[in-house]
């Protein structure tokens, strides 16, 4: 296949413009609004995402599948527009879709061939020349641990072999945006397990962005750092995990033994904002210049027994399900 | 990289041009269709008639093989126009099965298996991979049509002198755009039924179905109106007076040249909006 020097002095441009830094945003949201005849399925988001593994999550017809949707150039947006890396979705299609690898979450694949004959397929139109795509197929399916079954053909493959060879098939010409749409759809736990590894392994490579699509809340956080969570078209929250983590180490449930009533007037005085519930338990937000053992040394001093003392630590389902009560009060 | 390097590596290397990726689906298409005996059995019955084309055009400047062979030169068919048309049209014939065999299975395998969005999620629009999929028919029957004719008239021009190729450059252009024309035909219907119809054998027979359906209805138009407009739905009639009107043989068919020429646009039109309707990444119900 003939190499054209203007493609690689573009795609060396490309490059470039995309070895970005962590924090430049990934993708840009601009009054984004799709419509499908009559209704509205995204309405007016705009944010912007510049997270390394980011959760897509909501519930069924929040939109997560049409935003990817839309990112990829499949539908058309009614107003609006997104940038990846930068570049217009619209306006620049063809180099967005050369930086993007997409895993969708139906059964895809092109019948009659090979996974080695299809992967190789799937990178030369993305424009690897014919012996790096014969190369990187390999590789991809090695990766992906479908090395020993990769002369067969895909319709032979089981479930969960189908997702790993669309797993394959997404990163095998190197993108570095990364869309997994229900990546554990259908797998069985250990299959699932596997699933989730490689994820994260992929992520942990820090050579590409990864949008994980999914209702399963588990999956999210085990693999992304940051979480856009959308329900009927809009953004209900968009939060870094870790951060919501680290904010909610602030709240602390205690449990205390001992009579002494001036000890919440001696928290509170050390900045703590307190509430009683029930005779020992008390519910507070530490101030930023009050450690735990702070408490400790203060309930010692009181002859006070702290007898349990935990972080009252939102998980990802709290977050999604404070998310879904914001506006109708519950799901 | 090597295979035991599990580990995720970008690509940063050189890529191909953009405008060649529509190639690719041809090479891989045809690497498919070439394990079929009987695909391969149909090309090679399909050079068969410009063998036996060839060897009328030898035999027409050779009379001692002639002789040998006890042949009367005036019995042989004359090397004109004529015999360009009675080519094309035995060769569009054989096309046309060839077209039934492979067109069928070139869309709906990937819409069975929900290919599309694979395809359409990388630097790859529709127009491509409608191009690449037409291509694989264009291919096949550019070898037994236009790429065996153009052999049969130079052939002719080396044996008959420089000044026969001037005076029948008309031929050349006949058997260029109609092959061209009848090839466009085939593979936009094939790829139509194919993108529409998803077992692949319902597809074939469809497009004999549908050819057949069409001539009968017109033959029934024409009786009950007493008219010959019943003609213009008929592919094989429509073709037959484009061609003719092209070799310079008019008066022969019952289509008008021009009306023929409106049908087979009208024709290709509607398979381009069909294919535009269903060649999508993903339906969406509005």
């Amino acid at each position: 296949m003939v190499i054209s020097s203007i493609e690689a002095v573009e795609a060396s441009h490309l490059l470039e413009s995309t070895s970005q830094n962590i924090m430049d945003p990934v993708i840009e949201l601009d009054d984004l609004s799709v419509q499908f005849g009559t209704r509205t399925i995204l309405k007016m988001l705009n944010t912007s995402l510049a997270g390394r593994a980011i959760g897509l999550l909501g519930p069924n017809g929040a939109g997560k599948t049409t935003l990817i949707h839309t990112l990829l150039g499949f539908h058309a947006p009614a107003k609006g527009t997104a940038r990846i890396f930068g570049m217009d979705i619209r306006r620049n299609a063809r180099s967005v879709r050369r930086l993007i690898g997409y895993m969708p979450e139906i059964d895809s694949f092109i019948a009659r061939m090979t996974a080695v004959q299809f992967l190789r397929l799937m990178a030369e139109l993305s424009g690897l020349p014919a012996r790096e795509a014969l190369e990187r197929s390999h590789e991809a399916l090695f990766y992906v641990g479908l090395g020993e079954a990769r002369y067969r053909e895909l319709g032979t493959y089981s479930l969960g072999m189908k997702q790993l060879a669309k797993l394959a098939q997404a990163i095998v010409h190197g993108p570095r945006l990364l869309f997994l749409d229900e990546p554990t759809n259908g797998l069985d736990p250990p299959a699932r397990q596997r699933m989730l590894r490689l994820i994260r392994e992929i992520r942990d490579s820090g050579k590409l962005h990864l949008i994980l699509s999914s209702h399963l809340l588990r999956d999210v956080e085990e693999c992304c750092e940051e979480v856009l969570i959308l329900k009927g078209g809009e953004i209900r929250v968009y939060c870094n995990l870790e951060e919501e983590r680290r904010a909610n180490r602030r709240f602390l449930e205690m449990e205390t033994w001992g009579d002494d009533p001036t000890f919440l007037a001696a928290l509170e005085r050390m900045g703590c904002q307190c509430a009683v519930n029930g005779s020992r338990r008390i519910k507070m937000i530490l101030p930023p210049h009050v450690e735990v053992k702070d408490l400790y040394l203060l309930a010692a001093e009181r002859r006070i027994q702290i007898r349990r003392l935990h972080h009252k630590r939102d998980s990802l389902e709290d977050i999604f399900l404070k998310a879904m009560e914001e506006t109708n009060g519950g799901l | 990289m090597a295979v035991y390097k599990h580990t995720y590596q970008r690509y940063e290397g050189r890529l191909t041009p953009a405008w060649s990726r529509f190639l690719i689906l041809p090479r891989y298409t045809l690497q498919q269709a070439f394990r079929s005996k009987f695909l391969i059995s149909l090309m090679v019955a399909g050079f068969a008639w410009p063998l036996g084309c060839a060897l009328v055009i030898y035999l027409h400047h050779n009379l001692s093989a002639l002789k040998i062979l006890s042949l009367n030169p005036d019995k042989l068919m004359a090397i004109d126009s004529h015999f360009f048309y009675v080519f094309l049209w035995v060769q569009s014939g054989i096309g046309f099965l060839l077209t039934a065999f492979v067109g069928p299975g070139l869309v709906s395998p990937d819409l069975a298996n929900n290919g599309l969005p694979l395809y359409l999620s990388r630097p790859f629009s529709r127009a491509e991979y409608v191009l690449g999929k037409l291509s694989v028919i264009a291919i096949l029957l550019s070898v037994i049509t236009w790429l065996p004719g153009m052999f049969l008239f130079f052939l002719q021009c080396g044996l008959e002198g420089i000044g026969w190729c001037g005076d029948n450059l008309r031929v050349l252009m006949a058997l260029l755009l109609g092959s061209w024309l009848w090839i466009a035909c085939l593979s936009l219907f094939s790829l139509v039924l194919s993108a529409w119809v998803k077992w692949r054998f319902v597809a074939g027979a469809l497009l004999f179905g549908i050819i057949s359906f069409a001539n009968g209805m017109g033959a029934a138009i024409n009786n009950i109106f007493n008219t010959k407009a019943g003609f213009l739905i008929n592919l094989s009639e429509v073709m037959q007076s484009i061609w003719s009107s092209l070799f310079g043989l008019e008066g022969k068919t019952a289509v008008a040249p021009d009306d023929a020429w409106r049908s087979l646009l009208a024709f290709c039109a509607i398979c381009l909006f069909l294919l535009s309707r269903k060649i999508k990444a993903y339906e969406v119900i509005k």
